[in-house]
């Protein structure tokens, strides 16, 4: 197999399959114990708590929004303050900056950001849109999104060694180890 | 854990064949995958003729003004309004599965959600085609939006005609993300099973990547939540800001802190009679009567059984109102509502959203299909009277001498008719190229989704 790696910057990346959702959970168990980083876990659906089996922390995308949805929320307040005093309208004698008029602009605008956020903020993490990436150019992987489950060891991780990585896969209980390159 | 203690709480399976990862991205990707049927084309064709008359309804109002409509002096809102209302409302039962639903952790949802969201966003697309075409002057729209004009002229931020700007416009995107985030994992599938180039690059494009690896899996899911959680309360918030479109006003009959919850209460009833009748005929068009089942439409007949009684509740409040505030206008304007010039559409409403669900108490009836299609029918018939009733309120106002009879005409109901060829020429269109089941999540409600569901054995 090693003749096969033809330079050192394509990435190299070795795939496991494994029979089910728990099998993985498992394997992601012995993977993390193992000391691996840069693998991953692929699955048709979330699996729930994954993320421990792994060993990863809790994303970051909540305080990302938070952070963000507030600022917006802030901004859209001395918009609307600025404007109120700015642009003076006459209704009815009220006040001009009748705060209580200005939640529902300052409420939409608030969710607005939130949500854009939470999802641009996602493919930000996910590194999304990323149209190539090596693991598709095995013709078996293409049932990772359908009704399989793989296991996946980038050659990014520092302890990756092709020979020993297949052998810990199929140690663990992999099936159809596989190389790819790209 | 709390998913295998109400494991068996549960009486019913989700699923009640081909429940199996592989049965069912093969039995949803199949109806995109395979070629379109006859009757669809026939439907496509029905449908698209509806826009047309659409197209044609609203050049014709560009070419001659509003005048072409029934609307009056007492009555300046007319059917534009009313149908706004109604295609805002529809939208509420798509948000309230996919978020509501999702928070509560109901599990039926996944079988519903995604043509709930798809109709959502149609609907809200139709909706805001109204506002858009009542102003007469189509080239001075953006006037709505909060910027200023040619003059320097800033829209009043203190009206809830621009309030309904924001709240509907940031609905939209939001149910569009929404949306959109729950079909990537699918469209991937697609693109995964794809046999030609064309598709595969189509799809690969729309999915933007996605490899289904958890380290990718645990944001979208938290993105997922936070959407979900920001969509429950957005989605109480449209409806309430829709309503206050008459709240605000000093109008009998309108001037009422009930608008509010009730608008919200109406827009999820007549939403879910809107998914129960796309539900029944798709289910059963391609043949999708395993993944939803009679299960998952007694549910929803129970939320609108629920939603119905709301609405009940407050039409009956608001007559209770009228008399206990001892203000003779609003006492005319409801009395003037049951048994003045319009009493056929107040009798109507009350028929369809009182009387007609209150047949769901039955098990047998909540679980016949016929019944529930034509009750489901029935009641969006029902709430597109409702929103007109509150209309012709204005029929009658404060001077007798300026009382009028509004009728629609023509080109009124060509516009509400070819609203929905336009609703449907979409909805068809999301049927055949898109996945309309969530079948990453209808998979994750399976038992050996469970990472642990060995150890039970």
């Amino acid at each position: 197999m090693s003749e096969k790696i033809k330079k050192d910057d394509t990435m190299t990346v070795v795939l496991g399959e494994f029979s089910s959702a728990s099998d993985l959970y498992h394997a992601a168990e012995k993977m993390r114990d193992a000391g691996y980083k840069g693998f991953d876990c692929h699955s048709p659906f979330p699996i729930h708590g994954m993320d421990q089996a792994m060993g990863l922390g809790r994303s970051l995308l909540a305080k990302v929004c938070f952070v963000i949805a507030i600022s917006a929320t802030l901004g859209m307040i001395g918009f609307v303050y600025w404007l109120s005093n700015d642009y003076k309208l006459v209704i009815s004698g009220k006040p001009f900056f009748s705060y209580i008029a200005y939640v529902p602009p300052i409420w939409a605008v608030g969710i607005l950001t939130c949500a854009l956020t939470a999802v641009f903020g996602m493919f930000a993490f996910n590194k999304l849109p990323q149209p190539y990436h090596p693991v598709f150019n095995s013709d078996n992987f293409s049932r990772a999104t359908q009704d399989a489950f793989f296991v996946s060891v980038e050659s990014g991780d520092p302890q990756f060694e092709l020979e020993k990585v297949k052998s810990f896969l199929s140690s663990i209980g992999g099936k159809n180890i596989e190389v790819v390159q790209g | 854990m709390s998913a295998q203690a109400t494991d068996h709480l549960i009486e019913e399976p989700l699923i009640t064949s081909n429940a199996t990862f592989k049965g069912i991205s093969d039995q949803v990707s199949g109806v995109v995958e395979a070629k379109a049927t006859k009757p669809y084309l026939a439907a496509l064709a029905v449908a698209s003729s509806g826009l047309l008359l659409f197209l044609i309804a609203v050049t014709y109002l560009l070419m001659e003004g509003t005048g072409i409509w029934g609307i009056t002096n007492p009555i300046g809102w007319g059917l534009a309004i009313v149908n706004f209302v109604f295609w805002v409302g529809i939208g509420h039962a798509g948000t309230l599965i996919s978020a509501v639903l999702f928070l509560f952790r109901q599990k039926w949802r996944t079988s519903i959600n995604r043509f709930a969201e798809a109709m959502t966003i149609f609907a809200v697309i139709c909706a805001l085609l109204f506002p858009g075409i009542h102003v007469g002057r189509m080239w001075v729209t953006y006037w709505f939006a909060p910027v200023p004009n040619q003059m320097d002229l800033w829209p009043n931020f203190r009206s809830p005609l621009l309030w309904d700007f924001f709240a509907v416009g940031t609905y939209f995107t939001v149910s569009l993300l929404f949306w959109y985030v729950g079909l990537i994992p699918d469209l991937a599938t697609l693109r995964d099973r794809a046999t030609s180039k064309i598709r595969r690059t189509v799809f690969g494009v729309l999915s933007l990547g996605w490899r289904g690896g958890n380290r990718q899996w645990r944001h979208y899911e938290l993105a997922y939540l936070i959407l979900a959680g920001i969509s429950t309360p957005l989605v109480l918030s449209v409806h309430s800001i829709v309503s206050t479109d008459f709240a605000t006003s000093i109008v009998p009959g309108w001037h009422t802190t009930i608008f509010p919850p009730y608008f919200v209460a109406g827009a999820i009833f007549s939403g879910f009679a809107m998914v129960m009748t796309l539900a029944i005929v798709s289910r059963k068009v391609f043949k999708l009567e395993n993944i939803i089942t009679l299960y998952h439409l007694e549910n929803m007949n129970k939320i609108m059984l629920v939603t119905g009684m709301m609405v009940g509740y407050a039409y009956s409040c608001e007559f209770f109102i009228a008399w206990y505030s001892g203000n003779l206008y609003e006492r005319f304007a409801f009395i003037n509502r049951a048994f003045g010039p319009y009493w056929w559409a107040y009798f109507s409403m009350i028929f369809c959203n009182v009387v007609v669900p209150q047949m769901f108490w039955s098990k047998k009836l909540r679980r016949n299909i016929a019944v529930m299609f034509a009750a489901s029918i029935l009641i969006n018939i029902g709430m597109w009277f409702e929103r007109f009733v509150i209309i012709v309120t204005l029929s009658r106002d404060y001077l007798p001498s300026s009382w009028d009879y509004y009728s629609p005409t023509r080109w009124d109901w060509f516009a509400f008719i070819g609203s929905f060829g336009l609703f449907f020429t979409l909805f068809l269109l999301f049927l055949k190229y898109v996945p309309m089941i969530a079948m990453s999540e209808v998979k994750g409600t399976f038992p050996e989704a469970n990472p642990h569901h060995k150890g039970h054995h």
